[in-house]
C-alpha cells in the first residue's frame, strides 16, 4: 500500500523527520497502536495511534541527488501523518 | 617525545584531563534536585539509584552477539527473532525493560544500517550504551544521505548489486541488525560464534569479525 506523509509543520514535539514530509513510500509494516507523542510529550492525555513503518526510496527523498535511487530508508510514522498515495 | 612537555602530558604520556571546575548546567541542577527530593520524600532510595545505572552499565555488546550467534545455529530461533526481536531476546534470559525490538537481517541482496536522525534512540536495553559516533550529528545526518559514503568510511563497502536499507529510528522501536554469519565461521560453536559479532555489525556499519 502507497502513502504519503502529509507535508505540515506544525510545532511541538514531532517524531516525523523533517527530511520524509511530503514523501511518498509502501507501507512494511503495521507496528500496532501507540501513544501519540504530541500529546504525551506534555502530559495531555494520549490518543493512540497505529505507528507504520513506511519504506522510501532514495530517488523519493533526495531526488536527483540520491546516492544509490533504488537505496531505501525505512521510519516509523504515526497513522495521523499518512494518507493514500 | 612522551615525556618532553610536562605542561600538558602525564608522566604516562597520556593529555592531563582538565579538572571538572566548570559550573553545573541548568539540567544536572534539575537532576540533582529531583533525585534529592525523590530520596528524601521516600519514593526511591540511592541504593535504587545506583543499582539501576549498575544495570545499565552492565549491559554490552556481547548480549546482542549472543543472541546473533543464537539465531546463526537455531533457524527456528531466527524467525521467532525476526517476528519479535524483543520476546526473543527476553526469551534467551536478557532483562530488556519495556524495550520493543525490531531484528533486521542482512543476506546476499540487502544490508542494513541504524541511525537516529531525530536524537540517538539506541537499543541500550540489550547493547548497553551506543558510541560517541551513533549520536554525532554528522553520522545522524550523513547515514540517511549517503549510507553508502559512511559505510565505507566504516571500512564497509557494499556491492552495487546489494540493497542498502536505512532504518531510522525515529519513534518507539529500536533496531538491532541480524548480520550474515560469515562462511567460514561454519561448524564453530555458538559461543565461539558469538566472539565474531562485533557491536558495529549490530549496527549495520561493520560486519563480523575473527577475534583478536
Amino acid at each position: 500500500m502507497k502513502v504519503r506523509v502529509h507535508n505540515n509543520w506544525p510545532p511541538g514535539h514531532i517524531r516525523t523527520p523533517a527530511y520524509l514530509r511530503g514523501k511518498a513510500g509502501e507501507v512494511e509494516r503495521d507496528i500496532g497502536l501507540f501513544n501519540n507523542p504530541e500529546q504525551n510529550a506534555y502530559r495531555l492525555p494520549p490518543q493512540k495511534s497505529h505507528l507504520v513503518r513506511i519504506r522510501f526510496t532514495m530517488s523519493e527523498v533526495w531526488g536527483d541527488a540520491a546516492e544509490t535511487p533504488d537505496d531505501v530508508i525505512e521510519a516509523e510514522i504515526y497513522a495521523h501523518w499518512l494518507e493514500p498515495a | 617525545m612522551p615525556h618532553d612537555n610536562h605542561d600538558t602530558l602525564s608522566t604516562s604520556g597520556h593529555p592531563y584531563r582538565k579538572d571538572d571546575d566548570t559550573a553545573l548546567s541548568y539540567w544536572q541542577v534539575m537532576e540533582i534536585a529531583v533525585r534529592e527530593l525523590l530520596i528524601e520524600k521516600g519514593h526511591i532510595t540511592a541504593v535504587q539509584v545506583h543499582d539501576q545505572i549498575n544495570t545499565m552499565d552492565a549491559r554490552s555488546p556481547a548480549h546482542g552477539a549472543k543472541v546473533v550467534a543464537h539465531a546463526w545455529c537455531n533457524p527456528e530461533f531466527k524467525l521467532a527473532l525476526l517476528a519479535d526481536a524483543a520476546q526473543a531476546s527476553r526469551d534467551m534470559g536478557f532483562d530488556i525493560g519495556p524495550m520493543h525490538l525490531i531484528a533486521v537481517e542482512n543476506t546476499a541482496s540487502v544490508h542494513n544500517v541504524v541511525v537516529c536522525t531525530l536524537c540517538s534512540c539506541y537499543p541500550r536495553n540489550l547493547l548497553g550504551l551506543p558510541p560517541d559516533w551513533y549520536k554525532s550529528r554528522a553520522y545522524r545526518s550523513r547515514t540517511v544521505i549517503e549510507p553508502r559514503k559512511v559505510l565505507s568510511e566504516f571500512g564497509v563497502d557494499i556491492a552495487q548489486d546489494v540493497q542498502v536499507r536505512v532504518h531510522d529510528s525515529t519513534a518507539d522501536m529500536r533496531y538491532i541488525v541480524l548480520p550474515a554469519q560469515p562462511a567460514r565461521t561454519r561448524g564453530l560453536l555458538e559461543n565461539e560464534l558469538a566472539q565474531w559479532v562485533t557491536r558495529d555489525s549490530m549496527i549495520g556499519v561493520g560486519l563480523p569479525q575473527a577475534p583478536n
